[in-house]
């Protein structure tokens, strides 16, 4: 019983560092290739807005199923490059849309079809009682900001750069959901995240707009992939995301019309 | 071949031009020593809190135990993300007992360089558990008992019997540790958050290099197999085979 009890334990190292291997990006994005069958690789930013812009244009496309794989924008850039078979991409910036392109893996031009801007994210109610981004620079308020490799810290570091304001963060978190569940949990009192994103989390957080964020606007391209399975689905989704119901939708998330 | 084919998937790929610049640049220095050092300090707290914790799991009989086993295997099942956020909840601001200390003690443990040895040991102390355990359950206990015959206290066969009988298993037990602790990226970037020099350890580094720079990524996590091969494999011939 006892051997068993540490075979069990060994099996679950065993199992544990095999799931460590496996669970890399290219394994998301292997769904079939079947005709009417569309994956779209999108910025994790778009999550709601997408899945409710994926369901209408089932709806108006019948015998089209789409499947998001929603993750950071720069990984699944890296996905693609590395040829996994997705239909269409939609970037959190042109910097990470432009790695594609570059690669030779877009089919035309990328179009923008948002904008996304910067807030200060607070606990809700706003118990420290933050206005301004210059209060972020008081001594012991303890800020996250997004890593500067990814977009939301480049524009966070472009926002501070124009105000200008210097800020110490904690810590510069890997994306931005992260950096918003440190506001949520309480370990630090501000982060800077986006419109959208303190919006989809509006039950737990407040979003404090602030000036200087204009001078640091998010574009968000959309493009089909070369080696899109169903290239004419591809195509239509792309149509359809710039269409004004599927815009509607994406407004109402937050998004800014481009 | 499965296990060191992604290795030389790495040589294979490796920007071996720009390498030597690559190497100089000064953020892979503090990475690589702050993993270094905390990778250690995680093996340290695991071996004072790790070793006793295998004797009674081996040696003593008490009500739960079996569960108490179940338990200490929970880091290696949980996903390392969702350690990090049961991390927070017990020791950061809000948390079961990081409010406590916060506010007795001024201290909190989140972004700090304590808060990456804490969530490193999280994660690798099962692995030094499970081997010490093994290795206690493999040593005849007749040999304490005889100690204990001849006047020996349970601190003094402990120290002077059972531990040189279990060093092979606690010194592979504290390797598995140390190179867990070493690769430990999920709980430590969800707990201790990420800053350069403070909490940024090799695999985070990675991971951000990763997001723009695959060759970045790739050089950073060279470096990080040769040290901890270099240092596993010096350690290795001079305890195990001794």
């Amino acid at each position: 019983m006892r051997k068993t009890l540490i075979g069990a334990a060994l099996a679950a190292v065993l199992a544990v560092s095999g799931c460590g291997d496996s669970a890399s990006p290219a394994a998301s994005a292997s769904a079939g290739a079947a005709s009417g069958n569309l994956t779209v690789l999108a910025a994790a930013s778009l999550t709601e807005s997408f899945n409710r812009i994926g369901k209408d244009f089932e709806a108006a496309n019948p015998g089209v199923k789409v499947t998001f794989s929603y993750g950071g924008s720069s990984g699944l850039a890296q996905q693609i490059i590395a040829g996994a078979p997705a239909d269409v991409f939609a970037a959190a910036s042109p910097a990470t849309m432009k790695t594609v392109t570059e690669a030779g893996d877009a089919a035309g031009e990328p179009r923008t079809f948002v904008r996304n801007q910067l807030v200060i994210a607070v606990a809700k109610g706003n118990p420290k009682g933050i206005r301004t981004l210059a209060d972020l620079t008081r001594p012991g308020l303890k800020v996250a900001l997004c890593a500067e490799q990814v977009p939301c810290g480049s524009a966070a570091a472009k926002a501070l750069a124009a105000a200008p304001v210097e800020i110490t963060p904690v810590t510069l978190e890997q994306d931005v959901k992260s950096a918003l569940s440190k506001v949520k949990l309480g370990e630090v009192d501000a982060a800077l995240v986006y419109r959208t994103d303190a919006k989809a989390a509006a039950g737990d957080v407040e979003g404090i707009e602030f000036p200087e964020s204009a001078g640091a606007v998010n574009d968000y391209p959309i493009v089909a992939l070369k080696n899109a399975p169903d290239p004419a689905a591809a195509a239509a989704f792309v149509t359809f995301v710039r269409s004004g119901p599927a815009l509607d939708v994406l407004v109402d998330a937050g998004f800014q019309k481009p | 071949m499965f296990l060191t084919l992604p290795l030389f998937g790495l040589l294979w790929r490796a920007p071996w031009s720009t390498l030597p610049q690559r190497l100089t640049e000064p953020g892979i220095l503090a990475a690589l020593r702050l993993s270094l050092l905390t990778a250690t300090l995680a093996t340290a707290v695991s071996l004072v809190l790790g070793v006793p914790l295998a004797w009674l799991l081996a040696r003593t009989e008490f009500p739960g135990r079996r569960l108490v086993r179940a338990l200490v295997t929970v880091p290696l099942v949980l996903p390392p993300v969702v350690g990090g956020v049961a991390l927070l909840l017990v020791f950061g601001r809000r948390g079961l007992l990081g409010s406590w200390l916060d506010t007795t003690f001024g201290v909190s443990l989140p972004f700090t360089t304590a808060g990456v040895v804490v969530a490193e040991a999280f994660v690798a102390m099962p692995f030094l558990v499970i081997s010490v355990e093994g290795a206690l359950r493999g040593a005849d206990a007749r040999y304490e008992e005889a100690a204990a015959t001849l006047g020996a206290g349970r601190w003094t066969a402990f120290r002077r019997v059972t531990l040189p009988l279990i060093a092979p298993g606690v010194a592979a037990g504290g390797m598995l540790c140390w190179a867990r602790a070493l690769g430990e990226f999920g709980a430590t970037i969800t707990f201790a958050g990420n800053f350069p020099g403070r909490t940024q350890t090799m695999p985070l580094a990675v991971y951000l290099a990763l997001e723009q720079d695959v060759d970045a990524a790739i050089v950073l996590s060279l470096v990080l197999l040769v040290v901890s091969i270099a240092i596993l494999a010096a350690l290795r011939d001079r305890w195990v085979a001794a």
